[in-house]
């Protein structure tokens, strides 16, 4: 297959304009020129230490916030929010899944409405229509049609996290970013939800950007990882170029810290404790 | 004596389909200088019971216990003043959602000061050091600087150590982590799972840690309790919930982290245990 890329970015720089009438102004520099590419049905990794601008990445990529400089190609066209709005057919194509599924939820707003809202807004669909995609999505991430009735706060974690990524799925986008998706999930709906997003990428030719700091999920999931430092790219490269033989160090010592689940090193610890 | 006690806890909730058990007769106990954790299934009832505890439940829920005991004190019937006495500071949360757990109003330094100032008395000199520190402890950079900051201006991972900072400000006796360590890439974890180890074997502190992470479970626990749909379904120490797994689903779990993965599935929690289920027993 040519490589296609939907998803070009050419030295993307954001700054936050900090500090408060007492400090001083203080200006934050979160990516310091970032260059990538994301190819169509493919999924980049994007994995960092806390704080690397990840987040602030994935909001400039979706459209929410501009780049301060630096050029952004999605799907061919050209993008700089601060010079000119996106259309409505972009920004359909691209959908993000938040970090943080409790404030990217409505409080007032029963699930249900929150996943025919995006039907509403953007297709010519009928309220049954609405409601019935909603209900087999709802079905797809694991949870019952029941839930479309429940307010935010009266789902666990886990499960308004499932609704966030429902809710990005409802427009079927082209693009989808998902920061930290599945690192609030048990190992049960982790699954589930990975299988998920894997199956829907064979069925749709979706490409996924996603953020994770979880190294087993990255090796699942990933095409190429790119891997961030203080808001640069310090290595990148095909998912078993990088597993195999890390370059960076920061990325080696993230191989290193990774907990390990075997028996032996249990009764390592515990006799290091009793000792 | 167990720190904290609890025996058959139950919690519902009204739904629009009627009365929804979330958590189904919950037995528990933690010790001083014990490291408990809890695992199990998404929506299984593990944050709902440990707010119950705080008594931060919303007012509509049902909550009922045989016995919900701190430090021999019931917290059934304690009064609402002796209550916020003891919860924030001997007994404290960091909750499943940090971000919204702070108050996007407030500085991060006004917020850890104020719980400082509030329940230990401090200067307001002392509490700013002991703020510093607290940052410091948690891995952020520049922590001075930061004090000025709002949670908006930080990372979901700089926000979740802020929180975890607050909650270990007061050096607490319980300390009830609900997926602590979720925003955070591996390195990081490591520091915060020592920095709570290390609290835990200097001041005694007792911990409960709820986690789907397998991995956090191995390094830090001493007992390991199962939930499922509401239910404890296997508590054990942990050397013997990892080599001896009793229940399907707890086998199932411990074969569903993504490292076993045979293939280009991962097998599902659900699909296994059934599957198991119908084999055995
Ligand atoms: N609105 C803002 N104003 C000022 N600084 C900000 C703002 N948002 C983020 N930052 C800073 O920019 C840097 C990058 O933040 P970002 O949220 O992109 O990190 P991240 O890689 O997603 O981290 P995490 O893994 O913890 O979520 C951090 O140092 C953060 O404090
Ligand atoms: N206010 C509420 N009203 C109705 N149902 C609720 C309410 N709060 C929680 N629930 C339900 O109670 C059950 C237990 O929720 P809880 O948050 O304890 O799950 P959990 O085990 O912490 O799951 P997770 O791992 O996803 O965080 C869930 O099915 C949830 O939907
Ligand atoms: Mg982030
Ligand atoms: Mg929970």
């Amino acid at each position: 297959m040519a490589a296609d890329p939907i998803l070009l970015a050419e030295n993307l720089v954001r700054d936050y304009h900090g500090g408060s009438l007492l400090t001083g102004r203080k200006v934050t520099r979160a990516l310091k020129g970032v260059s990538f590419r994301l190819d169509r049905g493919r999924t980049l990794a994007i994995v960092g230490e806390s704080g690397c601008g990840k987040s602030t990445l994935a909001r400039i990529l979706t459209m929410i916030d501009p780049q301060t400089s630096g050029r952004l190609t999605i799907a061919g066209e050209d993008v700089d929010i601060a010079r000119a709005r996106p259309g409505r057919s972009l920004r359909r194509k691209v959908q993000i899944v938040f970090q943080n599924p409790y404030a990217s939820l409505n409080p007032r707003q029963k699930i249900g409405d929150a996943l025919t809202e995006q039907l509403y807004l953007n297709t010519d669909d009928s309220a049954a229509q609405r409601r019935d995609k909603a209900a087999a999505m709802l079905e797809r991430v694991g949870l019952s049609p029941d839930h479309a009735r429940r307010f935010p706060h009266m789902l666990s974690g886990g499960q308004r996290q499932r609704v966030a990524i429902a809710r990005a799925l409802m427009v079927r986008p082209e693009i989808l970013v998902l920061d930290e998706p599945v690192s609030a999930l048990d190992l049960s709906v982790q699954a589930q939800v990975l299988n998920l997003l894997r199956d829907l990428q064979d069925e749709l030719g979706l490409s996924y950007a996603f953020i994770s700091h979880d190294l087993s999920v990255v090796r699942y999931l990933a095409d190429t990882v790119m891997v961030m430092n203080a808001g640069e790219v310090v290595e990148s490269g095909p998912r078993d170029a990088v597993f195999g033989d890390p370059q960076h160090a920061y990325t080696r010592r993230l191989f290193a810290a990774t907990p390990s689940a075997d028996v032996a090193a249990i009764r390592a610890r515990l006799a290091r404790r009793s000792a | 004596m167990a720190l904290l006690e609890i025996r058959n806890l139950r919690v519902a909730f009204p739904t629009a389909g009627g009365l929804m058990t979330a958590v189904d007769g919950i037995d528990l106990h933690v010790d001083q200088g014990e490291v408990l954790a809890i695992v199990g299934e998404s929506g299984s009832g593990k944050s709902v019971s440990m707010l119950a505890v705080m008594g931060l439940l919303p007012p509509e829920a049902r909550v009922e216990a045989d016995v919900m005991r701190f430090d021999g004190q019931d917290l059934r019937v304690i009064p609402a003043r002796a209550r916020r006495r003891i919860i924030g500071k001997d007994v404290s949360m960091i909750f499943q959602d940090p971000i919204s757990s702070l108050n996007p109003s407030f500085t991060v330094g006004f917020q850890l000061t104020e719980v400082l100032r509030h329940h230990l008395g401090l200067s307001r000199r002392a509490a700013r050091d002991r703020a510093v520190e607290l940052l410091t402890a948690v891995g952020i950079p520049d922590p001075a600087g930061r004090l000025t900051t709002y949670p908006h201006q930080m990372s979901g991972g700089q926000c979740q150590r802020v929180m975890i900072a607050s909650a270990i400000a007061c050096n607490p006796r319980l300390l009830i982590a609900d997926e602590p360590t979720t925003a955070l890439d591996v390195t990081i974890q490591k520091q915060i799972l020592d920095l709570l180890s290390d609290l835990q074997i200097r001041t005694g502190m007792g911990l409960i840690m709820i986690t789907h992470d397998m991995g956090v479970v191995a390094e830090t626990a001493d007992r390991v309790m199962v939930q499922y749909m509401g239910r404890k379904i296997e508590e054990a120490d942990v050397l013997s919930l990892f080599s001896t797994p009793a229940q399907p689903y707890t086998r199932a779990l411990l074969a569903a982290l993504p490292e076993n993965a045979t293939g280009t599935r991962l097998p599902t929690v659900g699909a296994m245990a059934k599957q198991e289920a119908g084999h055995g027993r």
